[in-house]
């Protein structure tokens, strides 16, 4: 069994476009979750709304710069369409209408047939050209030793990380302020807020729809890399294993959403290497465990790691324990 | 007795819904039902400028529900209030602190994962650096903040809580967290604070400290209203009392009226003696 090669697979995903987009999509949500205590269980739809609103602009023979800007304005309309009904209400609505909105929104863009502006369930494909003929590498392979990329997996790469410096700059600047001081505020108890004058309300939509093109920006980059867009990549799944990233790392904490998507997906794809290696050399009898089994196998050592994080260390692991033991009192 | 200290609300008699000289709280026709429960319902009650005025009442009187539909956290039926010139009816939680009438909780909402001076800087009320536009620049909101955290160190100081100030919340005991409360009330800079049970839960020596607390406000010129169960302990502070049974203020006046009066001995008392009966004495 080449050990190295799996470890150097599994750190190849782990910086790799994936997890990058995966902590863009923690950033957004640790705005919203984090910050404000909104219990978005509908993230997905934002990274599905910004995707589409590329692939379909592009596909109807729009520029991409123009694509990206419709994928932005999407998001912030659904973050309006989330928020103005239910963020009066108490927190568990968000939680109901996004789960369901998300959904409800998926079956909509799959339902039509191939000549449809979403195609249905065939999706878009070859949408990011203009974004690839930017790509200033020359033809080679990047890297050190095995962890190495392609050109165009440089690219991508340069980008995803650099956005998600940027959006992670820009909520700490929004957190250190006096409005973050609200959002933590609400978080807390949305009364307290109020009785001193905040206008708890709009501040949630803004938390809301700025999280929400921050998970837009995640959709792009992802459908952008996979150069394709399908509904059923945005099932609510996606949306729990962005909270995955979120509570690993550590709500609230400025750079868990990078820490949690690194390590979220060098566990996923260690784990899954480690263990087809080890039936491939035998250790593990097939009787035990198939290559089948792989996929369902990774992610119940998530599941088992989330449950190891929550007794030893409940805060994640850059969030403050403090706040946590006074949850507890 | 401290109610000697100041007695503006003479030659005013002690009869429900009576008009004061200078009302700056004034309600009318205030009703509230929860079902077929009629939970508040106040013909007229006015509340004077720069006095302390307890509101008492049994268990389930109206008197938190009252606070509730003055400060917009709940929505009456119908009614209407004013404030220092502003109708507040129909006005939105948020709204009405901005015209200078702030409230507490009866339990406590000191925010626990914020620090003390987070706690009070956030209520500082017209913050540029809380608008979404401004906030990203520290230079523009850098000197209000500077201001504002003095404002809160004065306050602090004031409320014995200085020393507190980088801790979160959560690790204050329940007295410091009432003065806590009453402190970040007074960055909003009110005019009139209604306080709702503000020694629930509170040791007898911090009691007597945030009692002085609200008279050196009075002094200062605030007006106040707070609800409390204890008679013995409204009748020391207060200037006026209101006493509400069944959400209807069945008799106000100055607390040696009130001490006296056969309306509130009956129902007032009474009530607490029967629930007193039911229950074990709790209150």
């Amino acid at each position: 069994m080449d050990i190295v090669e799996v470890l150097a697979d599994a750190i190849r995903v782990a910086i790799g476009p994936l997890a990058a987009a995966y902590a863009l999509a923690a950033v957004g949500l640790n705005l919203q979750f984090g910050y404000t205590g909104l219990l978005n269980f509908g993230h997905v739809a934002f990274l599905m709304v910004g995707a589409y609103g590329t692939a379909i602009t592009v596909d109807q023979g729009g520029p991409l710069w123009l694509g990206l800007l419709v994928g932005v304005a999407a998001a912030v309309a659904l973050g309006l369409l989330f928020g103005l009904p239910t963020l009066r209400l108490r927190a568990d609505y968000l939680a109901i209408v996004t789960i369901a909105a998300a959904e409800v929104l998926r079956i909509l863009i799959r339902g039509p047939g191939e000549d449809s502006l979403t195609r249905g369930v065939f999706g878009i494909q070859r949408f990011g050209n203009d974004f690839f003929d930017l790509n200033p590498f020359p033809n080679g392979e990047y890297g050190i030793g095995r962890v190495s990329f392609t050109e165009r997996g440089l690219w991508v790469l340069t980008v995803a990380w650099a956005l998600v410096a940027v959006f992670t700059v820009l909520v700490v600047l929004l957190t250190r302020s006096p409005w973050g001081r609200v959002l933590r505020a609400i978080r807390e108890d949305e009364d307290a807020a109020r009785s001193l004058g905040k206008n708890v309300f709009v501040l949630k939509l803004q938390s809301l729809v700025i999280g929400g093109v921050i998970g837009a920006f995640s959709g792009m980059l992802l459908a952008i890399d996979r150069q394709s867009v399908n509904p059923d990549s945005y099932l609510p799944v996606v949306t729990f294993a962005i909270y995955t990233v979120l509570i690993l790392g550590g709500p609230a904490s400025r750079l868990g959403p990078i820490v949690g998507a690194v390590l979220y997906w060098f566990v996923i794809q260690f784990t899954e290497g480690f263990a087809r290696e080890a039936i491939r050399a035998g250790w593990i009898p097939e009787s035990v465990l198939d290559e089948t089994d792989i996929g369902a196998l990774r992610f119940a050592l998530v599941g088992l790691g989330l449950m190891l994080l929550m007794i030893f260390r409940p805060q994640g692991i850059l969030g403050k324990r403090e706040e946590v033991l006074i949850d507890a009192q | 007795m401290p109610s000697e200290t100041a007695a503006p609300v003479t030659g005013v008699a002690p009869e429900p819904g009576v008009a004061k000289p200078d009302p700056i709280l004034s309600v009318s026709g205030l009703r509230k039902s929860f079902g077929g429960l009629v939970a508040v319902h106040v013909d007229h009650l006015e509340c004077q400028r720069g006095t302390i005025t307890g509101l008492i009442g049994p268990n389930g009187a109206g008197k938190t529900t009252m606070f509730n539909l003055l400060t917009g956290f709940d929505r009456a039926d119908a009614g209407t209030w004013s404030f220092d010139g502003s109708q507040l009816e129909g006005m939105l939680a948020y709204q009405i602190p901005r015209t200078g009438l702030v409230r507490t909780f009866q339990l406590t909402k000191a925010l626990a994962k914020m620090t003390v001076l987070d706690n009070m800087t956030l209520a500082a009320t017209t913050q540029r650096g809380e608008r979404l536009r401004e906030c990203l620049v520290r230079p523009l909101w850098r000197q209000q903040e500077r201001e504002i955290e003095a404002r809160a160190d004065a306050l602090l100081e004031r409320f014995n809580l200085a020393h507190m100030r980088t801790e979160y919340a959560g690790t204050l005991s329940g007295g410091q967290r009432k003065l806590l409360e009453m402190a970040r009330a007074l960055m909003v800079e009110p005019r009139m604070l209604l306080l709702d049970e503000p020694t629930a839960g509170v040791n007898p020596a911090l009691l007597q400290s945030i009692f002085d607390h609200v008279r050196e406000l009075r002094d200062d010129g605030m007006t106040v209203m707070f609800v409390e169960h204890a008679m013995d302990v409204v009748m020391g502070i207060s200037d006026w009392v209101v006493c509400m049974v069944e959400g209807q203020v069945i008799a106000e006046g100055p607390p040696a009226s009130i001490a006296t009066n056969d309306a509130v001995i009956d129902a007032y008392l009474g009530a607490k003696r029967t629930e007193e009966a039911q229950t074990g004495g709790g209150g």
